[in-house]
């Protein structure tokens, strides 16, 4: 059993197509959504956790490949940038999941990329611009 | 036995000063008692890095061959428009000030990229900005227009002059309403998502010397990374808040007036700063040695944050609409755990001031003072304290009747 996060990028002609049902279906993979934005007869955006089977995965993700739908790994998207970070803490009750968190001790700020899903809500947030959406 | 500024300057000069800082003089107290503490201990050094709007800069830029008065004209660095008021080649550049072309809110929230803060770092950084001025053109001064590049080493004088830094204590805000909202205090999530303080509490200069006995105007202190000195009360000083039995203010109280050579300071304790939807500042280092001359001052010093308490503000109407009253009274002790409790909520809490930076600062201050490399002043004029009766106005607002 793997896990992977992925962001998922849906072409327009995509947008009305079950895609997600084939993954789940054909592929047996576990699907759990992080972050979607999706507008009938525009670009969508998915942000998925899938997890499955090692060659389950990779054919799930070549079938999205084939389709259109462009991949990319999760694990780029955000980017602590800590030579800008000032550990102000600011950024701490506006992440989600922990990944931005403090040591208590040492009132310093870290950064967990495995813990992070991406859902950008710490960007604005930081006066410094320490932290910084790669795509 | 009391001490002097000038004996202690004396052990700082043969090396026998013994310093500590406002967090290690705590346990020194508690565990010694103040009057030994004040006997063993010199100095206790303070820091604090924080946004502080009321910011900026004065520059002379050396004149121009012909003369150009930008004084009445006017003059961008880096796009950002400096007051000009000033004579010939004098100009000053606020922390807040944004160029004239940057969106603002109109696309709300803006995310105010770069404006006076930001300059000041880029210069304070050795960096190169972009100088424009106009001027309307004298005998004296012929010159309409000028368009250069110029760094602080171009220029004669680089002069961070803050009106009001330092702030002793300051409020924690929330958001009560049922939509997000973006203020100086970052962004509150609705019905009480988060609270963001800003202060760094025990560290914190004015919440170690709370009627101000020891800062004053003249005192010497770390600014910016370089030195610099307090010129006078900050403005909105408000001496005469509530206080704690310990003397601490329970709210914004203190501020400072402050000033310093910019060549001297450093990128890493002078940062632009931009809060989205809200707009640009500087967040300033300053560290602010305590001498320990007497009992009573060594126990003013041993304050924890335990035992300091701020008001928690709503943001969303509370603040904007002037309305005076705090929902809640949190220590700073709660506030640095991660959470605060609120009407039965566990609120997540936000720092806008880097105690960790504060922390640096006050060790960085210790070693100077121990290298002998910073020697303390005895204040010329003390800052205006309790017994002043000063309190903080709200403006009147008279109507204008159209002609």
């Amino acid at each position: 059993m793997q896990k992977k996060r992925i962001v998922l990028t849906f072409p327009p002609s995509l947008v009305g197509q079950p895609i997600t049902y084939h993954l789940v279906k054909d592929y047996d993979l576990m699907l759990n959504i992080l972050r979607a934005t999706v507008t009938p007869n525009e670009q969508g955006r998915l942000v998925v956790e899938l997890s499955g089977q090692r060659k389950q995965l990779d054919d799930g993700i070549a079938y999205l490949k084939a389709l259109g739908v462009e991949v990319q790994s999760l694990a780029q998207d955000i980017k602590w940038h800590e030579e800008k970070c000032t550990h102000c803490t600011a950024c701490i009750p506006a992440c989600p999941t922990h990944a931005l968190s403090v040591d208590r001790t040492t009132m310093e700020v870290s950064f967990s990329k495995e813990q992070c899903i991406a859902c950008e809500l710490c960007i604005s947030v930081c006066p410094y611009r320490a932290l910084e959406v790669l795509i | 036995m009391p001490k002097t500024i000038q004996e202690i300057n004396e052990k700082i000069k043969s090396g026998k000063a013994v310093v500590v800082t406002a967090e290690e003089i705590i346990d020194i107290v508690h565990k010694k008692g103040a009057k030994r503490a004040a006997a063993e201990v010199d100095v206790v050094t303070t820091g604090t890095f924080g946004p502080m709007c009321s910011s900026g800069a004065y520059f002379n830029l050396g004149h121009t061959k012909p003369r150009i008065k930008i004084g009445g004209g006017t003059c961008t660095l880096n796009d950002v428009p400096c007051y000009t008021g000033l004579a010939a080649v004098d100009i000053f550049i606020g922390a807040t000030a944004l160029p004239d072309n940057d969106p603002r809110n109109a696309v709300f929230p803006g995310a105010f990229k770069y404006g006076g803060g930001h300059v000041i770092e880029d210069l304070v950084a050795g960096k190169s900005v972009r100088l424009k001025a106009t001027a309307y053109g004298t005998n004296c001064y012929p010159r309409r227009e000028l368009d250069t590049w110029i760094s602080l080493k171009d220029m004669n004088e680089a002069v961070l002059f803050n009106p009001r830094n330092c702030y002793q204590n300051y409020n924690v805000a929330v958001n009560l309403s049922d939509k997000v909202i973006y203020t100086y205090m970052g962004r509150l999530q609705p019905r009480l998502g988060n609270a963001n303080y800003c202060s760094a509490g025990q560290l914190s200069p004015l919440l170690n010397d709370p009627y101000y006995k020891t800062i004053g105007i003249g005192t010497r202190i770390f600014l910016g990374g370089g030195e610099g000195y307090i010129v006078w009360n900050g403005t909105q000083h408000n001496p005469s808040v509530k206080r704690g039995d310990n003397g601490v203010p329970r709210a914004g109280a203190g501020t400072l007036a402050v000033i310093g050579d910019l060549k001297q300071m450093s990128p890493a304790w002078l940062k632009g700063a931009s809060f989205t939807g809200y707009g640009c500042t500087l967040t300033v280092g300053i560290g602010i040695p305590i001498p320990l001359l007497n009992e009573e001052i060594a126990q003013y010093t041993a304050v924890r944050d335990e035992d300091i308490y701020a008001p928690v503000v709503d943001y969303s109407k509370g603040y904007p609409e002037l309305i005076p009253g705090a929902i809640a009274e949190v220590s700073y002790a709660q506030l640095k755990s991660g959470f605060i409790t609120i009407e039965g909520k566990k609120i997540p809490t936000g720092g806008i001031s880097s105690y960790s930076k504060a922390r640096e600062i006050a060790r960085l201050l210790k070693e100077r003072i121990l290298a002998g490399r910073f020697l303390l002043t005895q204040p010329v004029a003390p800052l205006p304290s309790v017994e002043s009766g000063i309190t903080f106005k709200t403006l009147n607002e008279r109507p204008v009747k159209p002609k």
